[in-house]
């Protein structure tokens, strides 16, 4: 039995500590937010935060966790959508096929977290996650509308 | 006029998506509910809110295949295409709401099933999502089904106030008699409205009155999207649910021998270990990382059959054959004499470029979940075309195909890959017989779905034309040699042993037409079809051809010393649209004009899938031979514009994937099988290679091209174009990341 802090909640986890915190999160707790495209930490489809930094968690396995570290899937960044990114995603309509969308969300905000006006090179140098539907131009305005929407209070 | 018999509702057939959430109706089966900390369903009652949702459209009066409006006015557009990111789910809406002049605001969508297709008699028309034709190839049927459900709710309104119905109209779903001023909204008159027979006649409105077509209005679909809500395939879990992983013959051909299920079936999970047909094996266990573990570990002997000596090289000779043989070659078009042309010719240019295999690469694998009992067959899956894999479920099955469905569940990409071929369905439901009223959802490892595509075809192509003393182009021939998707996909749409699919861009009319008038032109295709198998990869034959036609034409202006652009411009008179777009990116982006110190520009221009398309690219390299790509200037006449800011996305997203084949896109053969295995050695573009895309969306009327692969086609010729212009380099084998750059 592991004991991990997920989402701002305590969550105590049955299952062999070798299993990634990915299918941790899809399979045992049903959140299927974090997706599954590579397993093996080249994508970014599964990223997440742990203690605010984005972490590809299909190679984390579940034993190298504890209680200590806080972990924010891309359920637990807002309950309604009101993050400056899902604010600016939505206006500008971010997604395609959407599958990528929840880790390149999440990618976004660890770097706002760390770098609240970040440069162009900043994202090229922080958001490598793989979209092959090709939504890369509105990620990256994307993540500069939302520091506007930061700064205008909007979230 | 009443109809005599009651509408019957067909609500369980379907399901939605949408702003009316992901519920998945046969309500047994329903997906995961859980909040943010995985807790399960949060409805005192047990029921999800996705069964609560659809016992309340269970209620909603259907005013006909297309329509159903519910007492608050919210209004449910059916699709029977599939959404996988191009945005077709909006744009059809937008079509069908134009006609039906109802509240876009009230407007959510859902997918009807291909079983309830046939069982209606195929109302809905096409599932198949594939060809860019969502929207070219349904506008006129899905349009009149918003203008009949509008005159039948018009009908009921004018029924109930006893007036003509030529005295009523109605706008954002409100009916007006117009002498009285009286209104009624749409939901107050749905049922009503459902009881009436559709006129016999309808018309649609002229193009100069659309007010919803060809406004950049938001997708219905993104809310789900930004907070992992969204349900895709890999997502979807049951009550009683299990888990498969598969791997099947890594070599093209080979079969299962045998494996050894002693050392994994006492592990963790596992509930079985079977064959699937005759060339995979499976575990299936309560979880997916469990049957994946176990299947790692799980001793498996091939017999790879008589493929296991093919390599790139070997095919690579099978190419090179055809390059110039008579055999087996078929013609896609022809004028003039060549051959005297190019004798009489003062000039002659000659190059022969290699286009590689490339694999899909979705970024969600291939996936789906079957439940078989010895009456039914349900399939939840991703697909691009419903009825398709309804017939592969049949099959699989061994069952009528009225005792199956398919639920289409949103896509992580298609990209042509969850089109023609359904053999992951095939295989759910090889796997869920073999667990008789258990739902199992199988889902591929990445190396799995690098391992069985279903490959953008591999071709060489040799080109050779002749110039006469004024630089002028008399005669080109141009020699495709390699492998026909439709020979592999479906052969009776071939013509007389031609796949005319291989001249796409090349062909003398229609919506692959040649650009250029060309006055002793002779196209021609040996079919040279190694044991890889094809499939069709967003774009197609036009994203090679379009690199062939293209770089080549720029050879050839540069060999009679004429300006890139001039030099088409000539070749364009008569093809005012080609013409007209590649003026519009050549404007925007400056040609002629200096660009800033170490950038170059490369122009392209193609027709493809009934568009006109053209780019400007404006790169450097330097002297390391590392290529940038700075700005792309891409135009579009689609002839309609639906959603002018879709297409824009659609555009900037076709540089991705043209641009991600480009620079990294191939998949080599060794020992019969792929050698790649995932995104490590099978690379795509990042957000720090894409460059500023200015998007011109020009339509002209009067016709309706396909927008989510056309501009794939004019991206890498662009590019490569640009990338002579800065280093005199002409590249002629892809992808780029095994070339060297370097100027010189």
């Amino acid at each position: 039995m592991a004991r991990i802090n997920l989402n701002g909640k305590l969550v105590d986890v049955d299952v062999d500590g070798s299993t990634p915190l990915l299918w941790v999160l899809r399979e045992q707790l049903g959140l299927t937010g974090t997706k599954y495209a590579c397993g093996i930490g080249t994508c970014g489809s599964c990223t997440v935060h742990i203690n605010g930094e984005a972490v590809r968690s299909c190679l984390v396995p579940l034993s190298s966790l504890d209680s200590s570290q806080n972990i924010t899937t891309i359920e637990g960044l807002s309950s309604d959508n009101s993050h400056p990114l899902q604010l600016a995603w939505k206006e500008l309509d971010v997604p395609q096929c959407g599958y990528c969308q929840p880790g390149m969300i999440m990618s976004a905000a660890a770097l706002l977290n760390k770098n609240p006006a970040p440069s162009d090179d900043d994202i090229d140098a922080n958001v490598t996650n793989i979209c092959r539907c090709g939504t890369f131009n509105r990620v990256r305005s994307g993540i500069h509308l939302a520091v506007d929407i930061k700064k205008r209070g909007g979230a | 006029m009443k109809k005599d018999i009651i509408n019957v509702s067909r609500r369980d057939f379907l399901i939605s998506s949408g702003k009316v959430g992901a519920g998945f109706s046969l309500g047994l089966y329903l997906t995961a509910c859980s909040d943010e900390t995985g807790n399960a369903s949060k409805l005192s009652n047990g029921l999800t809110e996705s069964s609560v949702v659809n016992q309340q459209m269970a209620q909603t009066p259907e005013v006909n295949a297309w329509v159903m409006i519910q007492p608050d006015d919210t209004v449910i557009i059916r699709i029977a295409r599939s959404e996988m990111g191009q945005g077709t789910l909006t744009g059809l809406a937008q079509l069908v709401a134009e006609e039906l002049e109802c509240d876009w605001s009230k407007v959510t969508t859902e997918y009807p099933t291909p079983g309830a297709n046939i069982k209606r008699d195929n109302v809905w028309g096409s599932f198949s999502t594939g060809g860019s034709q969502g929207i070219r190839g349904s506008h006129d049927y899905v349009r009149k089904g918003g203008a009949v459900a509008r005159h039948m709710l018009i009908e009921a309104a004018a029924e109930k106030w006893g007036v003509d119905i030529t005295e009523c109209n109605a706008a954002n779903s409100i009916i007006t008699h117009v002498p009285t001023a009286r209104t009624t909204t749409y939901g107050q008159v749905a049922t009503a409205a459902s009881e009436l027979f559709p006129p016999e006649q309808i018309e649609l409105k002229d193009p100069k009155d659309w007010k919803l077509i060809g406004q950049p209005v938001k997708r219905l679909d993104t809310d789900d999207k930004l907070n992992g809500k969204q349900i895709f395939g890999a997502d979807l879990t049951m009550p009683g649910m299990l888990n498969a992983s598969i791997k099947a013959c890594p070599v093209f051909g080979g079969k299962l021998k045998s494996f050894d299920d002693s050392k994994v079936r006492t592990m963790p999970g596992v509930r079985k270990v079977l064959a699937v047909n005759d060339d995979a094996v499976a575990v299936v266990a309560d979880t997916w990382w469990q049957a994946n573990t176990a299947l790692d570990k799980l001793p498996v002997t091939w017999d790879e059959g008589t493929n296991a000596n093919v390599t790139t090289a070997s095919i690579d000779k099978m190419l090179d054959e055809g390059l110039t043989s008579s055999d087996k070659v078929f013609i896609g078009n022809q004028n003039g004499d060549v051959n005297k042309a190019l004798k009489g010719a003062k000039k002659i240019v000659e190059a022969t470029y290699r286009y590689p295999y490339q694999n899909h690469a979705t970024m969600e694998p291939m996936n789906a979940t079957a439940l078989w009992t010895k009456d039914k067959c349900d399939v939840w899956c991703p697909t691009q075309n419903g009825t398709a894999a309804l017939h592969a479920a049949s099959k699989a099955a061994g069952l009528p195909i009225e005792q199956c469905d398919v639920h289409k569940i949103h896509l992580g990409g298609g990209f042509g890959r969850r089109g023609s071929f359904h053999d992951f369905v095939e295989q759910a439901v090889a796997i869920a017989k073999q667990l008789p009223g258990t739902p199992v959802k199988l889902l591929w490892t990445r190396e799995e779905d690098m391992a069985h595509g279903h490959y953008h075809p591999i071709t060489k192509c040799k080109m050779v034309a002749g110039l006469d003393d004024q630089g002028n182009l008399t005669g080109l021939h141009v020699r495709i040699s390699g492998q026909s998707i439709l020979a592999a996909v479906n052969p009776k749409w071939m013509n007389n042993g031609a796949d005319t699919f291989t001249f796409q861009g090349m062909l003398p009319e229609g919506d692959h037409a040649i650009s250029y008038s060309i006055p002793n032109l002779l196209v021609d295709h040996a079919m040279r079809n190694p044991p890889v198998p094809p499939g069709f990869w967003r774009g197609v034959n036009a994203n090679q051809n379009a690199i062939y036609m293209e770089s080549f034409i720029d050879e050839l202006a540069h060999a009679a010393g004429k300006d890139p652009l001039a030099f088409r411009q000539k070749l364009l008179q008569k093809h005012p649209k080609n013409l007209a777009v590649l003026n519009a990116v050549a404007k925007k982006a400056g040609w002629g004009k200096p660009a800033e110190k170490g950038i170059y520009r490369g122009l392209s221009v193609f027709k493809a899938f009934a568009s006109y398309v053209a780019a400007c690219a404006e790169v450097s390299v330097d002297d390391k031979g590392q290529l940038k790509i700075h700005r792309i200037v891409a135009a579009t006449d689609p002839g309609y514009a639906v959603n002018p800011q879709q297409i824009e996305a659609q555009v900037e997203g076709s540089f991705v994937f043209g641009l991600s084949a480009l620079l990294y896109g191939e998949c080599t053969i060794k020992g019969g099988a792929v050698e790649q295995s995932n995104f490590h050695n099978y690379p795509s573009m990042l957000i720090s290679e894409m460059p500023k895309v200015d998007v011109i969306v020009m339509p002209s009327g009067g016709f309706w091209g396909g927008i989510g692969e056309p501009t794939i086609a004019v991206a890498a010729p662009a590019v490569l174009n640009a990338i002579f212009a800065a280093t005199g380099k002409r590249i002629r084998q892809f992808p780029l990341k095994n070339v060297d750059l370097r100027a010189g």
